[in-house]
């Protein structure tokens, strides 16, 4: 099932819009709607904070290939509350997912081997208890669903990745 | 100068120009009712008896005026009465702007009684909707509501007012314009290069041999008639109208081909369906109009001119896509193009015409004692020269009316397109009555959708409003019937309606009320309607069982409708009662 699902991200239909909206109460409410209403197919969306505390600003992937992103990207303008939206998918951009794992250790072989790993993909262990570790990895996804390919072996407990964030290069 | 919440609410309407508001009172919204008393003397306040009517009232309102439309109602039931109403205006583009009443600051979100989330429930329905907590906020909320209501595409603005936010008071200075963050009345996403686009469209206009324009209701809320009629008559070409876009120009032009669609006369689509361009001026592509997506005008090139960047490219692909006001778009287009005319092409479009006139139910020798839809659109278009507003219901009278009365003037019809909401014409006439006090206004509805509305007879006879309501008695809900019948196997289901008897009806309200039941009869009976002043109830009892033809079943291409039965020789579908007739 995992290797599915990272099948499916190495797909290079995906679309990436970075959409600026007015701090407001039920402004993500507004965004959610349209998603639903108008059948859109979103593969993630993250809400953040910016320089300006008036302005957040969203990151949403889009699955182009069962969505029309021009669409999306019209309708999302359409907003009142959205004061900008680009798509960044083929700009030059700097792309970032964080995602902590949780993994079973069974004993402290697992343990050294897993940490070897981290450290692999320059992530790092952020707290060890008696049967598990936690790892915590920033890049981008394609870097995530890898070590998440290579951790599967040992038992993963838990995962939470944030969802794509972006920011063209510049 | 210090005002409380509700006095701002009534100072904002009355500076944008309305000086009408439909609405019901209650509990959350009473004081702003309490400030009405003060303002008697600028703003109308119709007492409508259900909520969702206020909101079809003022959206007619807006299509008969062009100004905004106000409709007003208390928390809970009375906001969430109002939401069919919304929706119309939503789907028909119409500005509206509703005001709600709201419980108390410090009680929302704890089930107080009669609270609804208003904005969550009209997220989807509305352009914007705002939750006013803060009595600081309203002026500018009101100023912006009206902005957002009536500028670009228009659509409906909720405003939903918390019960303090209207007692507390304010500093309020009118506020004369909107500077707004996010939203922009237009908003081409990106760049256009519009001389390169108008370049583009000139070029393809240049070269084309069975142009069609496709004309809809963005022509109306551009106000680009003359612009339009102008890029018709230089351009020569010939013009299909959506249901909505009937009224941008006279039906009896020699280039409107009139209604395309669903129930569009044949020719139409035909001609639709044979062009290899179709210029599309704000209207949207919607199913009814296009059939199968797959089929629609394969050989045709498009250009699409619309205010809303979101409907190009929709439904179907624009080779020439430009976002803008139609009125400024024809303004620039018509003088980059040849002034020409297509003879070929109208020989060929008036052949397919004549093969319709053929088909006409009007043209058949009928028994005396027998009265259809269509004889009592094409009575009452000839008893009044046409010279009135209609507003229509939803349904095969809808339909029958689009086909048989001309309109020749000015945004003639007002009617339910996008959502066909039963129950519209009777309030729908009751707020044109109000933008259009000098015109004769006819409501013409099926037994089905007067009875959704029967309880505003009240308010035409409270309002005193001159109104004729002409409603069409097939017994049935119509046009339902007719799905069943034709693709439905002729398995009736929950389609016989029983309805009281209207005239006694009409004269419980104290209105005049009459009965027509065969050709003869009904013109009588249109024409003594006209000369009383004051509003008359006629009931036009029809052949039950007749069906709109020509018709595109859904899903089906424009070339593969459904065309009238040929008269008299093959007595078939709708015409099954004329056998029985005969015997
Ligand atoms: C509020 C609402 N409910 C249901 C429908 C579905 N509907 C469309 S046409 C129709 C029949 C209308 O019957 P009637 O008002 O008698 O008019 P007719 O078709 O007979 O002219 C119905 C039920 C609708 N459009 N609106």
């Amino acid at each position: 099932m995992l290797i599915d699902r990272i099948e499916a991200r190495k797909n290079p239909t995906k679309h990436t819009l970075v959409a600026l909206v007015e701090n407001k109460p039920g402004v993500l409410n507004r965004v959610a709607s349209l998603m639903r209403r108008r059948n859109f197919n979103i593969e993630s969306l993250a809400v953040g904070t910016t320089e300006d505390p008036t302005v957040s600003r969203m990151t949403i992937v889009i699955d182009a290939s069962r969505t029309n992103a021009a669409l999306v990207e019209r309708n999302l303008y359409k907003l009142v509350n959205v004061i900008d939206v680009q798509d960044v998918t083929n700009l030059p951009t700097v792309v970032r997912e964080l995602a902590l794992i949780k993994v079973r250790v069974s004993d402290a072989q697992h343990r050294g081997e897993i940490k070897q790993i981290a450290d692999m993909f320059q992530s790092r262990i952020v707290d060890v208890a008696k049967e598990s570790v936690m790892i915590e990895v920033t890049g981008e996804e394609q870097k995530v669903d890898s070590i998440l390919n290579v951790l599967q072996d040992y038992g993963i407990l838990e995962v939470v990745r944030t969802g794509r964030i972006a920011m063209t290069r510049g | 100068m210090k005002l409380t919440g509700a006095q701002v609410i009534w100072e904002t309407i009355i500076q944008q120009g309305t000086n009408v508001v439909f609405g019901y009172p209650g509990g959350a919204i009473l004081p702003t009712y309490d400030a009405l008393v003060d303002y008697q003397d600028r703003v109308h306040h119709v007492l409508v008896r259900h909520e969702e009517n206020a909101a079809l009232a003022a959206d007619a309102y807006f299509r008969a005026t062009g100004k905004v439309g106000v409709c007003m109602a208390t928390s809970g039931p009375g906001a969430t009465n109002l939401v069919t109403g919304l929706a119309n205006a939503m789907m028909d583009s119409s500005a509206v702007v509703a005001i709600t009443g709201q419980v108390a600051s410090h009680l929302v979100g704890s089930d107080a009684f009669q609270e609804t989330d208003v904005t969550g429930v009209t997220l989807p329905i509305t352009k914007h909707n705002y939750l006013v907590m803060d009595v600081n906020e309203l002026p500018q909320v009101m100023a912006e509501a009206f902005y957002i209501a009536r500028s670009g595409r228009p659509g409906p603005v909720l405003v939903d007012i918390c019960k303090d936010a209207q007692q507390k008071m304010v500093d309020y200075e009118p506020i004369t314009s909107v500077q707004m963050r996010g939203y922009r009345a237009i908003k081409p996403h990106g760049r256009q290069d519009i001389p390169a686009l108008l370049q583009r469209a000139k070029e393809l206009i240049d070269h084309a041999r069975r142009p069609v324009i496709l004309a809809g209701q963005g022509i109306k809320h551009g106000n680009a008639h003359e612009e339009f009629r102008e890029f018709v008559e230089k351009s020569g070409i010939p013009v299909a109208t959506t249901l909505l876009g009937i009224g941008v120009l006279s039906e009896d032009h020699p280039l409107n081909l009139r209604m395309m669609g669903m129930h569009g006369e044949a020719y139409v689509n035909q001609a639709i369906a044979n062009a290899d361009l179709l210029i599309a001026l704000g209207m949207r592509f919607d199913d009814r109009v296009t059939g199968n997506l797959k089929t629609y005008a394969k050989n045709a090139r498009v250009i699409h001119v619309d205010i809303d960047a979101a409907e190009i490219n929709k439904n179907v692909p624009a080779d020439v896509g430009i976002v803008g006001n139609v009125k400024d778009v024809l303004r620039e287009l018509t003088p980059l193009i040849e002034k020409r005319s297509y003879p070929a092409w109208m020989e060929q479009i008036n052949e397919w015409r004549a093969d319709t006139k053929a088909h006409d139910v009007l043209n058949v020798e009928l028994p005396e004692d027998v009265l259809l839809a269509p004889h009592v659109m094409r009575a009452i278009w000839e008893e009044t020269k046409g010279e009135c507003t209609i507003c229509t219901d939803v349904g095969q009278h809808q339909m029958w009316e689009t086909q048989y009365f001309q309109h020749t003037r000015k945004n003639q019809l007002i009617t339910s397109g996008g959502l066909g909401t039963m129950g519209f014409a009777l309030p729908a006439a009751i707020g044109t009555k109000f933008g259009r006090p000098d015109e004769e206004v006819w409501a013409i509805a099926g037994d089905g959708g007067f009875q959704m509305s029967i309880p505003e007879l009240a308010t035409v006879m409270q309002e005193n409003l001159n109104i004729k309501i002409a409603i069409i008695n097939n017994n049935f809900l119509g046009m339902v019937r007719q799905w069943q019948e034709l693709m439905h196997n002729h398995r009736y289901s929950a389609v016989e309606m029983w309805t009281p008897d209207f005239v006694k009806l009409a004269q419980a309200y104290g209105m005049c009320g009459m009965r027509a039941t065969n050709i003869k009869e009904a013109r009588e009976v249109i024409r003594r309607a006209r000369e009383h002043n004051g509003p008359v109830l006629i009931e036009f009892v029809v052949e039950k069982e007749t069906n709109v033809f020509p018709m595109i079943q859904p899903g089906k291409s424009l070339n593969e409708m459904t065309r009238r039965p040929i008269q008299p020789a093959a007595l078939g579908g709708g015409m099954q009662f004329m056998k029985e007739k005969a015997q």
